[in-house]
Parts: structure tokens; C-alpha cells; sequence
């Protein structure tokens, strides 16, 4: 540590949004998730549950709010002062229903108000969490419009996992222990594996070389993963990925609190774009008949 | 009614003996004072041990509620260790005298509140054996930090105020702290020697020590203002509707002077009662304290009620029907019942025959912190149960491990409390003295001609009853012969 260091990395830090954060970026994953084709299985959830070693907390601590489901499947019924029209689509079609999982927002509200840095944004777009660094103040989960940060209340190693189910374990990553705030990483075990075999092979990563487990799982392919600096730099488009192109084509961009379409008919959308949270994470609308 | 705020008559031997007399020979009260304080403690440690082997969870806290109680509570008691500052600086630089019988308690209320706030973000931490790494210290893996974040302002802005307020406190007591010097025995003189610093009350030491006091009080000022503003950018730094509020710093303020000068009306009338200090802590100045009370309380309203309009007003959905719903959704009985607490049971203190009653202003203030508690709830668990995503809306109520801290606060507090009136004079024997001598001077000329020779002075024909005669030339040396 020298004052040095603290300088460069200080202005390095505090370089605006507008020229990709106080990153060079390498990637910036992100994704794009079609309403239309998802059906609401729940099939990422679980495969989030054994992708990433989440803890099963019990019927009870569910109840009393202490579950950690970083990716679920949010369903929605029908409120009575939605008027008429709508309360007979909810009566006709169920429930509305939208998988979520952690936004990774380029411009995180988590991020500043952690005490000890636990959380940050890698060059890889992605908002980390470290949980050997975090203390548990719980600031950023208080800052998140999305709440997709969980808590762990409890030590669950020996309740969520006994034997021989942990065995069944990914030693990929880690088990949190009580006090540590975790959240949805993208995977970050697989993009951790899958840059570094790139890097042995001396080549860049390619598009759909990995799959985080939401949408490896998805039985109709409603999650798609990429990386999106290609939509970012200016003129880029060469050798762009599936969700660049996604996000191309609905004409939704990054940098702005509010979208403007040429065509209202694209279906494109992030989630709370007004705070100016820069989600990495594009819905596309579903479209019902009413 | 009496009139005056003090009586000129007070001669030095007697508010020695008062006051010295406070801190010796405990009562069979105090020791039950100090085993509630104890009790609850207690009972405190034990859910603390029992939330840190098991987890945060034991408190029923849950997402979305990550914060409920302690950091409410560790608003209220930060907030409640403004009043110190308030009459101890403030009011010594505006010269308001009648602050001097008062303030040395509620100085000392300032540092024990911050010893009980400082608390509160420690127990609040999941990990709270890592809660070092928030302070900046070189480590050989270069991490700092963060300091964007408003938890570790506030962990400087703590730490700061605290050492600053108990250094505030120890200098102004240095003079009495002599006086018990020169009266004790056994332990305490030995205590006492080593805390006075060799006082003797010459000349150069008082004029040292009234700049010290002066610098002091200056620094205070815009530091206990500071604090409470950076404990409001916890809530107004953040983006969460309800927290994310321009006026959160001048409220947060006023609410702390607010519930501070609450409570000091609560110790004055409890320390005018249990040390029987009715010649010092008199009713004139209980009433300007409540006047006082009542017109931060406005204040208090008044940013509430701009608070209200500017949400309303400002029409952000979110933040609008957050507002609505503290004033409709299950928070709401609490909610209302902090305005009513906070801004309409004050104007009790409107009324110079309440503020003189000695019983209605005890209830009165405790109910002002009552509704300041609340205030500090009603600020953290809306915001939490009700923010932007409708699928994290929920209602959370503490349980008992919660409350068991909670309360437990308030034991620690009172114990610290409860040990200082026998350790360090409640009541500033010194300043007490000046502002009689001042009064004479400007009330009583000839009591004061009396009173107050100068050793170069022809000898009056009749010589006044006690010793206090020699060596009070200029108003910085109030006798400590008479101790």
C-alpha cells in the first residue's frame, strides 16, 4: 500500500459511467430474458440451488423471510384495483410470473455503501461479492430497489446438507457461513473456468462457450447469457453475441434512464431503469391475449 | 413559583457540601437502580450471545428487513447525546447562564449515549469479529475501506465525537474535580489527585483552561452537527424511497436536540429529586429547558411536515405510496403515534404551568423520547417493508431477542449513568458559583459587596458566616477553599 497506489486506483475509481466505469472492461456479461417463451417451471431456481450451493433453510425460516433463492421465478396475482380488464386476464391467464436473479447493475447502488468494499465491480461487468471480506452490515441488500441480496441468518451447512448430501456439493465454490451476505454471481465459478481455459488456448471467449445454470437449464431457452461489451463501445457489431444482438435488435441500450424506440412494438425492458442502476439484465415483455 | 434561577444567598461551603454529598453513601434506591440497570443488561448479553453463536436470524430478521431495532436504536441514542453539546457548547458561547447548574449531567449523558450508540453497529454486524476491517488501518494486503460508503463516516464520525465529548467532559470537571481531591479519602483521593492534574486554581490555570473550554466548545458545535448528519446520509445516501430524503440532515438534528433535551428534563427532574438539588436545578430553569424542548419540537415538526410535502408534492410514485402507506399500512398506529408523541404532546410545555409541574413533565418528557424512539423506527422499518419491488414487500415484528438488546441499551446506559453521579460531580460546583457571583454582581450589589472582598479591601464591620472570604478577586476563581 502506497500513496501512490491510492491515487491511481482512487481516480481509476472514480471514472464516470459514461467511459465503462473505473474498468477497462474484459466482458460485460449480461443477459436477455424472454417472458414470452418462459413458463414458469422453476427449472432455473433449481439448478441455481445446486449450481451454487444454496442453502435449503427449511419450511419455517421461509416463512419468516430468511430463504435464499437467488434466482426465482416472482409471481404476481391479480389485484382487485387493477380494473376490470386486467382482472379478468389474471382470472383467464393465472398468475404473471418473471424469473429474477441478481441484475448486475453497471452502476450498482450496493456497491458504494458497502463499509469494507466486500462488494465491487469486476472488469468483468459483474458485481462481486466477497464474502471472506464481508462483514455483514447488510447495507447493500437495504440498497438494492431489486432485493436480490440474501443474508445468511444461520450457519446451514449442517442443517441444509446432512449427510451424505454433501456430497453432493459443488466444490466449485464455496459454502457461506452465518453472517455473510451472498447473492447471484452469473455463474461466476463457470465464467472463472471457462476464461481460463480460453486464456490457455490463447483466444477470447467465445459466445455460448459456457451457460450459467439458469440458462443451461431453461427448457425453452428463455435465458440468454453473452457478453454485451460489443453492444457498449460505440460502432462495435462485429463479432457480436446472441444477447448483444438481442438487445440490438429491441433497441435497448446502456447508459440510459429511459429507452427510446423507433418501434413501440420491441418488447424490450429493464427492470427500475429510471434509477439509473444500469442493469446488465434485458426482459423482453410477454405478450398475452386478453 | 420562585423567580430567580438561583438563589444569590447560596454560600460556597453549602454547594460544596451539596453536591459532594450527592456522591457519597449510596441509598438503598441506587443499589436498586444499579440491579435493574444490571437485570437488564444482563438479559441483553444473553441474547447477544445467543444471536452471535446462532446467527442475526434469532432476532427475526429477515429479507427484506435487514435493519429493524438496532440501527433504530442506534439512531435514538446518538441522536439523544446532542443535548450535551447543545448546553454545554451552545449555550456557553451564547452565554446562557442558567445552563450551569444542568449541563455537567447532560455532558456526561453525551459521552455515555455514544458509548451505548457505538454499540449498536457492532451488534448489528453478522461478523461483527471483522468489525475492524471498517476503520483504515495499513495491512499488508493493501485494502482500505470503502470509503464511499456513509457506515464508515459514521464509524469516524463516532469515534470522533465520542473521544472529543468525553474530553469535553473530563476538562470541564477538572476544577471540581479538584474540590473532591481536597474533601476525600482513602481510594477516591487517590482517583481524584491523578484526575485533577494538579489543579489549584491559580490565575494562569484558569485562564488556560477558559480557552481550552472555549476551543473546545467551538470544535464541538459544528462536529455534534456533523455527526447526526452523517448518521442521516446512512438513510439519505442511500436510493431506497423514504431514506432518500434532501432533508434528512437538519431533521435528523433537530430530531436529536429534541429527544436529548427530552431526556435531560428527565434526569434533572431525577437528579433534583434523589440528591434533593432543589436549590441548584430550581424550576425557572426546568421551565427554560422546556421552552427550550418546545421550540425544537417545532422545529422537529416543522421538517416533518416539509418532509410530508415535499413527497407528496414531488409525486415519485414510490416514495408517495410509501407515505401513504406509514400513514394507512400496518406501521400506522405507530406512526401516528409518533406524531402525536412528537409534535402535538409538546405543546403540554406551551403552558408555563405544566412546564413548572414538576410529575406532568417527567411523564411528558419520557413520552417525547417515547415518540423519538419511534420516530427512529418509523424511519427504518417502513422503508425496509415497503421500497420498490413489490415482491420484497413485507412486515416484520422483532422478537424477544431484539428487545432484549434494546432494552438491555438502556440498562448499560443507566449503569454508566448511575456510576458516574458518584464518581463525578452531576452538578459543576464551579460554574454553579460563577453565575451566583455573576447575579450579585448585577442583582444584589450589596450582598455581592459583602460577599465578595478582595483581600486589598478595608475590612467590613461585619464579617460574612462561612469561609469564603479570601481570593475571589476576578470571576474565574470562585473559592475551592470552601471544599
Amino acid at each position: 500500500m502506497s500513496l501512490k497506489n491510492l491515487f491511481t486506483d482512487w481516480s481509476r475509481y472514480r471514472k464516470g459511467i459514461e467511459e465503462g466505469g473505473f474498468h477497462d472492461y474484459e466482458h460485460m456479461w449480461g443477459m436477455a430474458v424472454d417472458l414470452n417463451k418462459c413458463i414458469g417451471c422453476n427449472a432455473c431456481a433449481v439448478a441455481c440451488y445446486a449450481e451454487n450451493n444454496l442453502a435449503v433453510v427449511g419450511e419455517q425460516k421461509f416463512y419468516d423471510g430468511q430463504a435464499m433463492h437467488w434466482m426465482r421465478i416472482e409471481r404476481y396475482w391479480d389485484e382487485p384495483d387493477l380494473g376490470e380488464d386486467r382482472v379478468q386476464e389474471f382470472n383467464h391467464h393465472g398468475a404473471s410470473f418473471i424469473p429474477f436473479m441478481c441484475q448486475n447493475c453497471n452502476a450498482a447502488t450496493c456497491e458504494p455503501v458497502c463499509p469494507v468494499a466486500a462488494t465491487y465491480h469486476t472488469p468483468d461487468g459483474l458485481n462481486a461479492q466477497v464474502y471472506n471480506r464481508c462483514i455483514g452490515s447488510r447495507y447493500c441488500s437495504n440498497n438494492c430497489p431489486y432485493r436480490l441480496r440474501f443474508f445468511n441468518f444461520f450457519s446451514y451447512y449442517e442443517s441444509s446438507w446432512p449427510e451424505p448430501l454433501h456430497m453432493q456439493l459443488n466444490p466449485d465454490l464455496t459454502v457461506r457461513d452465518k453472517g455473510v451476505m451472498e447473492k447471484c454471481t452469473f455463474c461466476v465459478q463457470r465464467i472463472r473456468a471457462a476464461k481460463d481455459k480460453a486464456r490457455r488456448e490463447n483466444r477470447k471467449v467465445r459466445d455460448g462457450e459456457f451457460l450459467p445454470a439458469c440458462a443451461q437449464t431453461c427448457p425453452t431457452g428463455a435465458i440468454v447469457f453473452g457478453d454485451l461489451l460489443t453492444l457498449h463501445t460505440p460502432g462495435g457489431g462485429v463479432g457480436e453475441t446472441e444477447v448483444a444482438n438481442l438487445w440490438r435488435a429491441h433497441q435497448v441500450e446502456l447508459g440510459k434512464t429511459k429507452q427510446t424506440k423507433q418501434n413501440p412494438e420491441l418488447r424490450g425492458y429493464r427492470v427500475f431503469e429510471k434509477l439509473n442502476t444500469e442493469p446488465c439484465v434485458m426482459y423482453l415483455e410477454r405478450v398475452r391475449e386478453v | 413559583m420562585q423567580s430567580k434561577d438561583i438563589n444569590e444567598d447560596i454560600r460556597w461551603a453549602k454547594i460544596n457540601e451539596d453536591v459532594l454529598r450527592s456522591m457519597e453513601n449510596p441509598r438503598m434506591g441506587y443499589w436498586l437502580a444499579v440491579g435493574v440497570c444490571l437485570l437488564l443488561l444482563a438479559l441483553a448479553i444473553i441474547a447477544e450471545i445467543y444471536q452471535y453463536r446462532v446467527g442475526m436470524g434469532v432476532g427475526k430478521l429477515n429479507w427484506p428487513h435487514m435493519w429493524d431495532l438496532y440501527i433504530a436504536t442506534f439512531i435514538f441514542w446518538i441522536g439523544m447525546s446532542h443535548s450535551g453539546t447543545l448546553l454545554s457548547a451552545i449555550l456557553h458561547i451564547t452565554q446562557a447562564d442558567w445552563r450551569k447548574p444542568i449541563y455537567r449531567f447532560a455532558e456526561a449523558m453525551t459521552t455515555f449515549t455514544l458509548m451505548t450508540a457505538g454499540l449498536f453497529p457492532v451488534i448489528h454486524l453478522g461478523r461483527l469479529w471483522n468489525m475492524y476491517w471498517v476503520l483504515p488501518y495499513f495491512s499488508d494486503r493493501g485494502i482500505w475501506p470503502n470509503f464511499r460508503s456513509p457506515l464508515v463516516w459514521d464509524a469516524f464520525a463516532i469515534f470522533t465525537y465520542l473521544t472529543s465529548s468525553a474530553l469535553f467532559l473530563y476538562i470541564g470537571s477538572i476544577p471540581d474535580l479538584a474540590i473532591c481531591r481536597d474533601s476525600a479519602t482513602g481510594w477516591r483521593k487517590k482517583l481524584y489527585t491523578i484526575l485533577s492534574l494538579g489543579w489549584r486554581g491559580d490565575d494562569r490555570q484558569w485562564r488556560n483552561f477558559r480557552k481550552t473550554y472555549l476551543i473546545m466548545a467551538c470544535f464541538l458545535i459544528p462536529l455534534a452537527v456533523s455527526v447526526h448528519s452523517i448518521v442521516s446520509s446512512d438513510f439519505a445516501m442511500s436510493i431506497m424511497p423514504g431514506w432518500h430524503v434532501t432533508t434528512f440532515p437538519p431533521y435528523f438534528v433537530a430530531g436529536a436536540l429534541y429527544s436529548g433535551c427530552a431526556a435531560i428534563i428527565t434526569l434533572f427532574i431525577l437528579l433534583r429529586y434523589f440528591f434533593r438539588f432543589e436549590d441548584y436545578m430550581t424550576l425557572p430553569i426546568l421551565d427554560k429547558t422546556c421552552k427550550l424542548t418546545f421550540a425544537i419540537a417545532m422545529v422537529w415538526t416543522y421538517l416533518n411536515l416539509i418532509e410530508f410535502a415535499s413527497v407528496w408534492y414531488g409525486h415519485d410514485a414510490v416514495a408517495k405510496e410509501l407515505l401513504i402507506a406509514k400513514f394507512t399500512g400496518p406501521y400506522s398506529p405507530y406512526f401516528w403515534a409518533m406524531l402525536i408523541l412528537g409534535s402535538v404532546l409538546p405543546f403540554v410545555m406551551a403552558f408555563e404551568k405544566m412546564r413548572t409541574n414538576i410529575p406532568v413533565m417527567f411523564v411528558v418528557s419520557i413520552l417525547l423520547n417515547v415518540g423519538m424512539w419511534l420516530e427512529r423506527w418509523m424511519i427504518v422499518a417502513p422503508t425496509l417493508s415497503m421500497a420498490y419491488h413489490p415482491f420484497a414487500f413485507d412486515v416484520m415484528w422483532a422478537n424477544w431477542v431484539q428487545w432484549f438488546i434494546v432494552l438491555g441499551s438502556f440498562g448499560w446506559f443507566g449503569l454508566l449513568f448511575l456510576i458516574f453521579v458518584k464518581v463525578i460531580p452531576s452538578v459543576s460546583m464551579y460554574e454553579v458559583k460563577e453565575m451566583i457571583f455573576h447575579r450579585r454582581h448585577i442583582a444584589n450589589k450589596e450582598i455581592a459587596a459583602v460577599m465578595h472582598r478582595r483581600a486589598t479591601d478595608p475590612k467590613p464591620t461585619a464579617q460574612p458566616a462561612s469561609g469564603q472570604a479570601g481570593g475571589q478577586g476576578s470571576p474565574g476563581t470562585p473559592g475551592l477553599e470552601g471544599a
